[in-house]
């Protein structure tokens, strides 16, 4: 062991960057293959915003799988609760939505998803309580628990909004696209890509300049050791588990709008892409669950354009490729 | 001497199996017990039973006079028990800094502590910002060791501190160890390696089947050939 002298600065860590370049890679290699650049920035612009509208539904359920060791097949039920809930306050104010003003159609959007992130908190508080907390360490049952909870509440949704889809236009001020030369990028992918971008940075100082992040990070590695050192990491659960499922509804919000429609089932095919997100990624590491969003979002988009007849099976090709590069995801979390 | 740790009569039940059956013994304020014995003794068992790892399932635990068998984990560690396990469990995904700013719970890195631990533990300072992973064997164990000292602990639980590690490492961490004992440390510690647990100990006890079969002073034990052959299957001598 060598010493260092007192007066030598302390080593930086060393950063793994590889995941973090994937995406450019990606991005840069479509396009000689797609040819024009502006439907290449175009797709570049959509694989953003839908990158970040998964993000921030998995951003959740990656926390959870890595802290409480939690597989929640129902996570799509908070997506689902969420956009249903935000057309309770997106109705009544259908005439402020149409208003061409930004600040009174935000002023109706920003309530609508802080309502929906409330409860799907709220709900997330009930399903810890009452379907994960018995089943807790016991993987079968808590698929069954949450498969069994997911499939409740879409009939729940179905019985209480009826079984027709909803639909949930965008606000006037949020049509249209900006027209860059001849890009045009749509103005609520700009609008979701920021919203995206906020959330994850605020995850990131959260995680990386607190010790409320400081236990959730040693907690996703080992629980019983945070423990020993004096730490109830139970409530720490709980409190992850509630911030995951609000932001779930908001992600279902978000998707809602991008959609421009509400239904019960919504989140059925969006589960099996959030899986392949937190996989890709590292189960429970937030920084790979967003490179892992994007690049699916890219695959989802690219392929879509280049190789339609490849659009069903993209993502698992994707999450191959990934797995045999890094068996344990792009940011692997130790001893998981 | 006072006892700061009191088992009466503690059984431990692991699913079906009944591993600790009945154990009694106490650890006096300041010393260093060592407690030996063969691989499935149960002597992590113990140290987990009194961290509340796993729940006794009858007997009394006492800490300074209170009683801790019921209660939960981080309640025992807050009532000054630090623990180093035999997996060490440093935080890989975290720095040493941040292993440590998790283990100070009540406040800010103290700098004269921080200073002491690096004295004895200078790879710690060369290695402050780079991940616990990225840490050798002997190094993840200074960390463990110096998380468990980061803040003063009443007494503190550690398990195999030597397991799997070169002989210069573990002449290091003996010193180290050596040193908290001066500062009036209490502490319990599980050692396969006699010849540690002849340099650290002032007390003793040897468990074989979930039971106390041996308990005196160290110092006495380590005298004695044939008793060290009969309780442990070795004598120091050969051990060394």
């Amino acid at each position: 062991m060598t010493e260092l002298a007192a007066t030598d600065p302390l080593p930086k860590p060393k950063r793994d960057i590889a995941p973090i370049l994937l995406p450019i890679a990606v991005a840069l290699v479509m396009i000689p293959l797609i040819g024009s650049p502006s439907t290449w920035l175009t797709l570049t612009a959509a694989s953003l915003a839908m990158g970040m509208m998964i993000f921030i539904m998995a951003s959740g359920l990656t926390l959870v799988f890595g802290l409480m060791d939690v597989l929640n097949f129902g996570h799509g039920a908070f997506i689902a609760v969420g956009a249903y809930v935000a057309t309770l306050v997106l109705a009544p104010f259908a005439a402020s939505l149409q208003a061409d003003s930004l600040w009174i159609n935000l002023a109706v959007l920003a309530p609508a998803a802080l309502l929906s992130m409330a409860v799907s908190g709220a709900l997330g508080l009930i399903v810890e309580r009452v379907l994960i907390l018995p089943v807790y360490g016991q993987h079968l049952k808590q698929i069954l628990m949450t498969t069994g909870g997911l499939i409740v509440a879409e009939q729940t949704l179905y019985a209480v909004w009826g079984p027709q889809i909803i639909p949930m236009p965008l606000p006037t001020s949020l049509r249209g696209s900006f027209i860059l030369g001849d890009v045009a990028i749509a103005k609520y992918r700009g609008l979701a890509t920021l919203i995206g971008l906020a959330v994850f940075i605020a995850i990131q100082l959260v995680l990386n300049r607190t010790k409320l992040g400081l236990l959730i990070r040693a907690g996703v590695e080992n629980r019983e050791m945070v423990e020993a050192l004096g730490y109830r990491i139970r409530r720490l659960f709980l409190g992850v588990f509630m911030t995951g499922s609000a932001l779930a509804g908001l992600g279902g919000v978000m998707w809602a709008l991008y959609r421009e429609q509400v239904h019960a089932s919504m989140s059925d095919d969006l589960t099996v892409l959030i899986f392949i997100v937190v996989i890709i990624g590292g189960l429970g590491s937030i920084g790979g669950c967003f490179i892992g969003a994007i690049l699916v979002a890219m695959i989802a988009n690219y392929g879509g354009f280049l190789v339609p007849k490849l659009a069903l099976v993209s993502n698992i090709l994707l999450m191959v490729a990934i797995l045999m590069w890094r068996p344990r995801g792009l940011y692997a979390v130790t001893s998981r | 001497m006072t006892d700061l740790l009191r088992l009466s009569g503690v059984h431990t039940h692991i699913g079906r199996y009944h591993i600790l059956q009945g154990i009694d013994f106490a650890v006096a304020q300041g010393q260093t017990t060592m407690l030996l014995g063969r691989n499935g003794a149960g002597k992590t068992t113990t140290l987990r039973t009194i961290m509340g790892l796993w729940q006794a399932s009858s007997g009394e635990i006492s800490l300074a006079g209170e009683r801790i068998e019921s209660r939960a984990t981080p309640d025992i560690a807050r009532l000054g028990v630090g623990y180093v396990p035999e997996s060490m469990a440093v935080f890989s995904d975290l720095t040493v800094k941040e292993n440590l700013v998790l283990a100070a719970r009540d406040g800010p890195l103290d700098d004269a502590q921080l200073d002491w631990i690096f004295g004895f533990f200078p790879a710690l300072r060369r290695f402050w910002l780079s991940r616990a992973g990225s840490l050798s064997g002997g190094q993840k164990q200074m960390l463990s060791i110096a998380r468990a000292i980061i803040e003063p602990r009443k007494l503190l639980l550690i398990d195999e501190p030597t397991k799997g590690l070169a002989p210069a490492i573990v002449m290091a961490l003996i010193e180290c160890l050596k040193e908290i004992k001066r500062k009036g440390a209490t502490i319990l510690m599980v050692e396969q390696n006699f010849f540690a647990a002849r340099e650290l100990g002032d007390n003793v006890l040897v468990m074989d089947n979930g039971t106390i079969v041996h308990r005196g002073e160290m110092a006495a034990l380590a005298s004695d050939v044939p008793l060290q052959e009969r309780l442990l299957g070795l004598s120091l001598e050969t051990h060394q």
